[in-house]
């Protein structure tokens, strides 16, 4: 709501004892509780950081040495493994993180703390308070797979990288780590909280080994049913776009494909999460 | 915003004058059902009343009754099936974001930000409610301090008590000045002190004007906090008017108790229609076997039970025996309630 004028009720609504400073509200609009919902998660998020950081570096961190470095130094991987790898690894850290950020907060929150109630009891949509949980997971996602570049540096001693292509790769990411975060509130609202831990179990296994984070989706014509199955993982077109800009000589899907497909995916998810979500939130 | 409005807010949590009787309803609800998805008969099968501004309104009612499903669709969690629920003028099916602006709730479960201090929780949860950053300081600090929670604002929620958790829940649903305020069974589990500060506190909200609509399982406390009391059951509104209306509804169940140490020639049968032919006495009941020990007598009449006591006493002893105890029993509102709601478990 921007314009005063855009809302139908009267001014003074007959029953609305509250003072003139507070009847005044309308005009803040929900944009601006969305915001304050989203401050509030930044707060606490903040005051946390490096633990929050360690929580989303650790797995990517010892893939990229193990995977990228010590197989290729031992010689059982070839030689620029680490630059087929690297995209990869930047996909599942922005996926992962998303999800991981929405789907376990939104468990707690809606079984055992209820604190989620104090927010759907706030002046704004029920659907925007699931819009505010994935962008937050997001940005946490973003953060994630942001600090892969400065890690990889450090342990690879250098990563693929053009400035020409840095636009689309950020744009990737953000895709990515919305991609992670509307998986995340599919699982966090669909699952019943005393099924939360085996569901993870049999989600994350697969989605981490079938988003084409370690090897090109190409290179797997000749075992044609796990590219199949790959193909169906939102994640294999993260890392496969990423691998596109950054390592473009490296055989990928075409980066428009994976636009194309992770925006739609993006879409089919977010309108399954927010029926889930309207469901747990309302009776 | 300029200083003249927040003085306004601030200064509205204490001496907000109260609503007078020709304005609107402060909650109106009409005809409002609800069935849920796979049930084959309706929560709220068409519940319709009208909560006046600046009341205290009781909503009693049985587990399972409809109350929380009726508190539930007035705060916008619930969809009503049919009908229509206003709250301070706001159609909560319509525009449950501008309801969601005039009400404030008070679960019955701790639903407190855990990661937030006790007074971050009343600063965040007023800056949802775009309340100005001056003014949510200004107003947090005096809401701690009226609800003793000054001593530990920086405290987390999780170390705190239960009833301590009460007050920090009214505390942060009065940060954006609600003009109704629903306490989902509030004196659940509280100690007899929590209890009297809660029953305080709501007195004082309805002074500053703020109405209340309370649901509780306690009927003293409903019978003290309440203006007017609704009682509900499988889904349909038993009866709706004052305590004091209600219990008198109740004149039938006006008893006197009495203990009769009985003389060698009293007999039980002749007094008993003695007292049962005095003017005034409905009807006399026997409570023990009159041939052991004291006898005890139930004696239900019209009018004050006290006045009963002497002409008892004298036809007590006028057949050789001696009242030793008389207990005046007058109805209350859990009488009301079981009377309407009965009294199998649920």
């Amino acid at each position: 709501m921007t314009v005063a004028d855009a809302d139908p009720r009267p001014a003074d609504p007959p029953g609305d004892t509250r003072p003139a400073a507070l009847r005044e509200l309308p005009r803040w609009g929900p944009w601006r509780t969305g915001l304050a919902i989203l401050r509030r998660d930044l707060f606490v998020t903040g005051r946390e950081f490096p633990i929050f950081l360690a929580q989303v570096i650790l797995q990517p961190l010892f893939l990229l040495f193990v995977f990228g470095k010590v197989l290729t130094e031992l010689g059982y991987a070839r030689p620029g493994y680490q630059l087929v790898l690297f995209p990869g690894l930047v996909a599942l850290a922005a996926v992962l993180t998303g999800l991981q950020s929405t789907a376990l907060p939104l468990v707690i929150e809606f079984s055992y703390s209820n604190e989620i109630e104090d927010r759907l009891l706030a002046p704004l949509p029920i659907g925007a308070v699931a819009v505010e949980k994935v962008v937050f997971a997001a940005m946490r996602a973003f953060v994630a797979a942001a600090v892969m570049f400065p890690i990889g540096i450090w342990i690879l001693g250098s990563i693929p990288w053009s400035s020409s292509t840095g636009v689309a790769v950020f744009v990737m990411i953000v895709l990515g780590s919305l991609l992670g975060s509307a998986m995340g509130l599919i699982l966090g609202t669909y699952v019943p909280p005393n099924r939360i831990n085996v569901t993870f179990a049999l989600v994350l296994t697969p989605l981490i080994f079938t988003g084409c984070s370690q090897y090109p989706w190409p290179s797997l014509e000749h075992l044609r049913w796990f590219q199949v199955v790959s193909a169906l993982n939102p994640m294999t077109y993260v890392s496969e776009g990423l691998r596109g800009l950054m390592v473009p000589h490296v055989p990928h899907i075409q980066t428009w494909v994976c636009f194309v497909v992770g925006v739609t995916y993006l879409i089919v998810l977010m309108v399954i999460g927010m029926i889930g979500f309207n469901r747990r939130a309302l009776g | 915003m300029h200083g003249g409005a927040h003085e306004e807010t601030s200064a509205a949590l204490t001496a907000r004058p109260r609503g007078d009787g020709r304005s609107a309803p402060a909650v109106e609800v009409d005809g409002l059902a609800k069935r849920y998805p796979k049930s084959a008969v309706d929560s709220l099968a068409g519940v319709s009343f009208q909560v006046r501004q600046g009341e205290v309104f009781g909503f009693l009612g049985p587990n399972g009754a409809g109350k929380s499903t009726t508190i539930g669709i007035l705060t916008t969690r619930i969809r009503p099936t049919r009908g229509r629920a206003v709250v301070a003028g706001v159609d909560v099916v319509a525009d449950p974001v501008g309801a969601r602006r005039v009400l404030g709730v008070v679960p019955q479960q701790n639903n407190l930000d855990r990661s937030l201090s006790v007074r971050q929780n009343l600063l965040f949860h007023a800056s949802y409610h775009g309340v100005p950053r001056a003014e949510r300081i200004r107003l947090a600090d005096a809401l701690l301090d009226q609800f003793g929670l000054a001593d530990r604002p920086d405290g987390r929620p999780d170390d705190f008590s239960g009833g301590q958790i009460q007050r920090m829940m009214i505390a942060r649903a009065l940060m954006h000045a609600p003009s109704v305020l629903f306490l989902d069974e509030p004196s659940t589990g509280l100690d007899p002190a929590a209890r009297l500060f809660l029953w305080e506190k709501v007195a004082e909200l309805q002074q500053a004007g703020t109405t209340v609509v309370i649901t509780t399982h306690d009927m003293d406390e409903a019978a003290t906090l309440s203006d007017r009391v609704a009682i509900i059951d499988h889904g349909t509104l038993l009866a709706l008017d004052t305590p004091a209306a209600l219990v008198r509804g109740m004149a039938s169940e006006r008893t006197l108790d009495c203990a009769v140490d009985p003389g060698p020639t009293t007999d039980a049968d002749a007094l008993a229609a003695t007292i049962g032919a005095l003017p005034g006495v409905r009807e006399t009941e026997q409570l023990d076997d009159p041939m052991t020990g004291a006898w005890r007598l139930r004696i239900y009449v019209e009018g004050e039970p006290a006045g009963f006591v002497a002409p008892v006493a004298q036809a007590v002893s006028a057949a050789g025996g001696s009242l030793t105890d008389a207990r005046l029993g007058e109805p209350n509102l859990e009488d009301v309630f079981i009377h309407l709601t009965g009294r199998a478990l649920r």
